[in-house]
């Protein structure tokens, strides 16, 4: 099956002009397949550390999102265990004009600011409320213990 | 050479809480075509409970504090499964005769008997059996809640039921039906003001059916009136009214106040002009799909995000088919929250996709307005308008009976549950559910003979039980004497509250609270089985009669006074079931009596007719006469009940505060209740 032209023309554009702390890289088999990378936004509990992501076109995109998920593991309020992220523009705000590039830009922007008050992670975001302080401590932890080559 | 024959479960008896015993042979005396004597062995343990046991039995269990014999283990017997007709034996009813002579003048005998004097047959059958079918009438789809609907389109929709009761009746009953309905008839869909009118029986409700187009068309009429009014073409004016939850008056309100705002907040933005229109763009570049052809179909609405014609297509093909939306689809453009309105769908989906765009539209029109609500039965399409709201439900139960023939609530939306109110309902239910280990083996489909005790094992409704190894003939129910029911029932509705003596011991009293629980519970499941098991012959019996007709020459009409009582077994056990619920709950006070007579009656009138449909289907053809009496006897009771019910219900209005909790209630001649049904 072809590629729609959609994708070829992100894709592209994704390899021409970086969007600077993240890279998504299609596999060569599939080329809806992406391996992902998001640096940890500065000033954050995630600074200094460098996530991975994997990021899928389903057959209906752009209608339907890109499917993404962390596959390093992180201490944050909206993103789960399993590394699955809570975020309206990958649900009910999608609109087929976003693009890959919006998405992950989204993402990253998320790691900047946490919103315990719409939760994934419940244990997570019920600390993050309790004790900030602690919980901004855990993240740092975590981010240097697995998100640090 | 079973094949006739349901087996029942018994396993249910294995796990047993109580350790009261007689554990004995099963013997049916069911009438079912294949007949042969079989052998089956009795469950693991054997144990059945006896948890019928009656006070004056000399046989007591552990359950019953005052008693120390009943756990003794008896002789296991094979398990026997007997038909009354191989055996030979004689219809039920031949060997009571002074019971068929009650049954041949039904209402003389009982309004004597009971205390409650059955209004005059006119009066209660008519009013109560046609309101019902008046009420499901189809509307007539052009004036939606307009006029008033002739005489001709009202019979269109009856049921076989229906015609078998007119046939029953008096003729000179059609004039006041006809101006009836014409009081009646205006009732639509903003009609909330006026639930129970004078001259309703008390336990009725206001309501009317509607088909899918019959709420387009008036969905259709509500859109134009206020398109008029705000001057915003017919497509904004449902986008605002759906925004405003068709509250027309606060809509048209708020528009005056601020036009601008309400049009944004709806989605609707700038004002809109122009129908909607493909075009053709030099050097345009779809966002989506990246196409840049020459002389590509481009589509925007009016908030400029534009998207080539293909590329819109498919978004709004994907909303409508794969996520179910119609009402709120937003324009593509990321973060724009312009609602596609139903012109542009028209232009941009094919035709199917249109007519899901429409029923989805529907869908939540209906979800959105408080007085409708969509038959819950499955694959059932109508819609039902009543005005009664969440808080009169505590005093009013309104059950509707949806075209379909579906009868449900339309408070709760579960299956009709009159005469218990929507919370008591959801008490019960709730209890039966936490109680289900418990409840299940009571549940179970064996008893013993009280005489011989040869085990029976039940498969047809009727709770007149003979045995076929003592021809014992006893109540399946509270396993008394048959003949004390035919006198006087004493105690088979009723549970009789133990001495105080006996409650002092704790466990006594939580299984004396188990055994009053169970009491109440045995028969509301009694009922349900015996509904389905009534059904079960009705259908087996239908055959015959099916076979009958061509050999016999009777023609259709003749033989649907069957049907006709089938349903009125299938809607007294309904209602028979629920009565048990509600006592469940009741205070035990003088009006207690008088309601638990009343489902005696009831109960009576029912066991009765359902024992009928035990006979042969060759016989049945002779007592057609009769069996209408018994059917309209049934229904007649079973008016009364609620009536009475539903009246003593009501003066709850006053006190709603304190429904169900006080004396304050019992004060106003309200039902008074063991239990906050408030919460
Ligand atoms: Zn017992
Ligand atoms: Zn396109
Ligand atoms: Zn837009
Ligand atoms: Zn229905
Ligand atoms: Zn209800
Ligand atoms: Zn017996
Ligand atoms: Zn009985």
């Amino acid at each position: 099956m072809s590629l729609p032209k959609r994708i070829i023309k992100e894709t592209e554009r994704l390899m021409a002009e970086p969007v600077p702390g993240i890279s998504a890289v299609p596999h060569d088999d599939n080329l809806r397949y992406f391996n992902v990378t998001i640096d940890g936004p500065s000033q954050s509990p995630y600074e200094g550390g460098t996530f991975k992501l994997e990021l899928f076109l389903p057959e209906d995109y752009p209608m339907t999102p890109p499917k993404v998920r962390f596959l390093t593991k992180i201490y944050h309020p909206n993103i789960d265990r399993l590394g699955r992220i809570c975020l309206d523009v990958l649900k009910a705000n999608w609109s087929p004009a976003l693009q890959i590039r919006t998405i992950l830009l989204s993402i990253q922007a998320l790691l900047g600011a946490p919103n315990p008050d719409d939760p994934l992670a419940n244990d997570v975001a019920q600390r993050w409320k309790e004790d900030q302080n602690a919980a901004i401590d855990t993240a740092k932890e975590w981010t240097a213990k697995y998100a640090t080559a | 050479m079973f094949s006739g024959y349901t087996q029942l479960s018994i396993r249910i008896l294995t796990s047993l809480p109580l350790p009261c015993s007689p554990s004995v042979p099963l013997v049916a005396t069911v009438n079912l075509p294949t007949p042969p004597p079989y052998t089956r062995q009795p469950t693991e343990t054997g144990l059945t409970p006896c948890l019928y046991c009656q006070p004056s039995r000399q046989n007591r269990c552990l359950a019953h504090p005052a008693t120390t014999t009943c756990n003794q283990q008896r002789e296991r017997l094979p398990v026997l499964v007997i038909l009354r007709r191989d055996l030979g034996l004689p219809p039920v009813s031949t060997t009571l005769p002074r019971r068929s002579s009650r049954k041949r003048k039904p209402s003389s005998d009982h309004s004597a008997s009971t205390g409650v004097n059955p209004p005059p047959r006119k009066k209660v059958d008519v009013s109560g059996a046609q309101r019902l079918k008046k009420a499901a009438l189809p509307a007539t789809p052009t004036t939606l809640g307009s006029t008033a609907m002739d005489s001709d389109d009202e019979f269109s929709g009856h049921s076989s039921m229906e015609g078998f009761e007119e046939d029953a009746f008096d003729s000179d009953m059609s004039d006041e039906l006809v101006s009836d309905m014409e009081v009646d008839a205006d009732a639509g869909f903003d009609s909330q003001d006026k639930i129970i009118k004078p001259g309703r029986k008390a336990y009725e409700v206001d309501y009317r059916v509607y088909s899918p187009a019959e709420i387009r068309a008036y969905q259709n009429d509500q859109i134009n009136d206020v398109s008029r009014i705000l001057e915003q073409p017919p497509e904004a004016t449902a986008i605002l009214l759906r925004h405003a939850r068709w509250s027309k008056e606060r809509l048209i309100e708020s528009y005056m106040d601020n036009q601008e705002q309400v049009l944004e907040e709806s989605g609707l933005g700038e004002d809109s002009a122009g129908p909607p229109r493909f075009q053709q763009i030099k050097g345009f570049v779809c966002e989506i799909c990246c196409e840049d052809e020459e002389g590509m179909d481009t589509f925007a609405m009016k908030c400029g995000h534009r998207f080539c014609a293909n590329c819109y297509k498919q978004y709004l093909a994907q909303k409508v088919k794969d996520e179910g939306e119609a009402a709120h689809i937003k324009c593509p453009g990321d973060g724009c929250n312009r609602i596609v309105d139903s012109k542009s769908v028209d232009l941009l989906v094919s035709t199917d996709l249109k007519d899901r765009y429409q029923t989805l539209l529907i869908r939540t029109y209906v979800d959105d307005k408080e007085n409708l609500k969509w038959c819950p039965a499955p694959n059932c399409e109508y819609a039902i308008d009543c005005g009664v709201k969440p808080r009169e439900l505590a005093t009013v139960v309104p059950t509707v009976r949806c075209k379909c023939s579906h009868d449900w609530c339309f408070g709760c939306t579960l299956n009709d549950h009159q005469p218990a109110p929507c919370r008591l309902v959801r008490k019960w239910l709730k209890k039966c559910e936490d109680d289900s280990e418990t409840a299940n083996w009571i549940s179970a489909h064996t008893k013993e003979c009280p005489k011989c005790q040869s085990t029976i094992e039940k498969n047809g409704g009727c709770n007149h039980m003979t045995c076929r190894k003592c021809r014992h003939e006893f109540c399946w129910m509270c396993m008394g004497h048959w003949q004390e029911h035919g006198n006087s029932w004493y105690n088979c509705n009723r549970y009789e509250e133990k001495s105080g003596s006996e409650a002092r011991d704790a466990q006594a009293k939580s299984r004396q609270s188990l055994e009053r629980y169970l009491h109440y519970y045995n028969r509301y499941a009694n009922h349900e089985q015996s509904a389905r098991l009534d059904k079960d012959i009705y259908l087996k019996t239908e055959k015959k009669m099916t076979q009958l007709q061509s050999s016999s020459g009777m023609s259709w009409i003749e033989v649907q006074f069957l049907e006709g009582a089938s349903q009125a077994l299938q809607q007294c056990r309904q209602t028979l079931k629920w009565t048990y619920a509600f006592a469940y709950y009741l205070a035990r006070n003088n009006q207690t009596e008088i309601f638990e007579d009343n489902q005696k009656d009831l109960e009576m009138a029912v066991e009765n007719l359902s024992e009928m449909f035990e006979k042969p289907a060759d016989q049945l053809k002779d007592l057609k006469g009769d069996m209408m009496d018994k059917t309209s006897y049934c229904n007649k009771r079973r008016i009364i009940l609620l009536e009475v019910t539903a009246e003593r219900l009501k003066q709850g209005e006053s006190h709603r505060s304190d429904f169900g909790t006080s004396e304050a209630n019992s004060r106003a001649g309200a039902w008074e209740f063991n239990t906050d049904l408030s919460a």
